[in-house]
């Protein structure tokens, strides 16, 4: 028991850098994470955005932080394909007849999920940089931000971890995520909601994507927050514990 | 005496109503290799799994270099290593990767140093540095069983290491398992094949439906069957002799 306890965080950098490998080894997650969000960037400023009644002037600021939540719901889906071949091609099984703790397997392809999903929002915030966006905001609200993007890519991993855990087939693995990504257009993610018909108007509104976006765009742009913070906290918190449970649930039956 | 590696009693082993394990005993003896042998659906990775701690028998015990396979899981894992039916190693990675990462998680000194002598052991240095999605199947195995010779593990448990290679990656599978039992590692190892067992095993095992029904030294096998009738055969090359011949014949020239 000790000697695996002890190594707990190595083992678990081991298993980072080994996800990490297989992440800018695969051109199709470098495209799908990183490339399609800024060319859906450019569609919407530069085709859509013309067209588009939001009331700003600025549309990459108001656009931005929809991009970033679908670029990370498409970025956990890689996270449950990752987590369904390790299972399959018996990888796992070998990592568990090994003297580490039996767990290090599991968190290792979270945080690979966080930091992978950090760097791609890095790269889409300097895309939208160069595109004209502009953030009156110090170091305290960006630090929010993180925050929040943090436990908005926690809590969908989680969900994906009950995916890549518990699917019979490859497809099945990445499938639960593209409902995910279609949530930011229900939102308030590309025009306010306002615009929509009552009964679209209503689900948006009360789905976990627009008060994450709404909380992000206002500290973005130095306004208060109001209440969509503690919405979208609690929306971020409580996927995070249910999903959590379950994915246990679910690794529990492999060891 | 000699000392057991591996002691397995009364195991016990149903998956939902259908009972795959029946009661299985056997010992396996410091340093030897064992090997169990059985037709497909026998139940025999069922007790690699339960032998290796990735599965919890439903009755009966099992001990691992001296520790209970339940209660002290951890020292078991200290002491074995798992080659599995399919190989269990990183596509992604290179071969020098995936025995770096393996060192690293067994905590040694000089992971990379490790990675290099294997790779020259198993005469891969120069796929090293290649994906192991470009290698062949038999390299593929290498790559697999070097991994589990990481750490110097006491027993090193192989599961059907040579099915679905060519008759040329068999053999050398056959040499490395030798070498180890050469070196003192007990070797327990399952096939389908006959002829693997004969080849390398000290002790054979037959497990078949769910229980052993013979157990002892080739010899001992060959008793339990009517003595053999003196008979005069032509002999007949087999395809493989055949295979190997002329692969060799290529070779040299």
């Amino acid at each position: 028991m000790e000697t695996s306890k002890k190594h707990f965080f190595g083992d678990m950098s081991v298993m980072l850098g080994r996800s990490m490998r297989h992440i800018f080894r695969s051109m199709d997650t470098i495209i799908t994470v990183c490339i399609t969000p800024i060319a859906m960037m450019l569609l919407f400023v530069y085709v859509f955005g013309g067209a588009l009644q939001v009331g700003t002037d600025n549309y990459v600021n108001y656009l931005l932080p929809g991009i970033l939540l679908m670029a990370i719901a498409s970025g956990i889906a890689y996270t449950a394909y990752r987590l369904f071949m390790d299972m399959q091609r018996g990888i796992f099984e070998r990592f568990h007849s090994m003297p580490i703790a039996r767990s290090a397997a599991l968190w290792g392809h979270v945080l690979t999920s966080l930091v992978s999903n950090a760097i791609s929002v890095v790269v889409i915030i300097l895309a939208a940089l160069i595109m004209g966006f502009r953030s009156s905001a110090g170091i305290l609200p960006w630090l929010a931000v993180a925050g929040i993007l943090a436990l908005f890519t926690l809590a969908l991993t989680w969900v994906a971890a009950i995916a890549g855990l518990s699917a019979k087939t490859v497809d099945g693995a990445s499938a639960f995520s593209y409902p995910i990504m279609f949530l930011p257009f229900i939102s308030s993610a590309f025009v306010p909601t306002e615009s929509m018909p009552s009964a679209v108007r209503a689900f948006a509104e009360n789905q976990p994507v627009t008060s994450i976006v709404n909380a992000i765009r206002a500290l973005l742009s130095g306004q208060s927050v109001g209440n969509d913070i503690w919405v979208a906290l609690a929306w971020c918190i409580g996927i995070t514990i249910v999903a959590y449970i379950f994915a246990i649930r679910a690794y529990k039956k492999h060891v | 005496m000699t000392e057991t590696a591996i002691q397995v009693k009364g195991l016990q082993k149903s998956f939902k109503k259908l009972s795959v394990l029946k009661g299985v005993d056997f010992e396996v003896e410091k340093g030897s290799i064992f090997a169990l042998l059985g037709s497909n659906g026998a139940g025999k990775t069922t007790i690699v799994k339960i032998l290796t701690t990735l599965l919890i028998q439903d009755s009966g015990t099992a001990a691992v270099n001296g520790f209970d396979i339940v209660s002290k899981p951890d020292n078991v894992r200290q002491s074995i290593s798992l080659t599995g039916q399919f190989a269990a190693v990183d596509e992604i990675l290179t071969g020098r990767e995936n025995l770096v990462m393996i060192a690293k998680l067994r905590h040694l000194n000089d992971p990379r140093q490790i990675a290099e002598d294997l790779l020259k052991r198993f005469g891969l240095t120069d796929a090293a540095d290649r994906r192991v999605s470009t290698y062949s199947g038999g390299m593929r195995r290498r790559l697999d069983i070097s991994m589990s010779l990481i750490g110097k593990p006491q027993v090193i448990f192989l599961d059907e290491p040579t099915t679905g290679l060519d008759p040329e990656a068999r053999i050398e599978v056959w040499k490395v398992v030798k070498e180890l039992a050469n070196s003192g590692t007990t070797v327990f190892l399952t096939t389908q094949y006959l002829d693997e067992a004969e080849q390398l095993a000290d002790r054979i095992a037959i497990l078949h439906e769910g229980k052993i029904i013979a157990n002892g030294t080739l010899a001992e096998l060959k008793k339990l069957f009517p003595p053999a009738k003196l008979e005069y055969v032509e002999k007949q090359l087999t395809l493989e002799e055949i295979f190997l011949a002329i692969i060799s014949k290529k070779e040299e020239r």
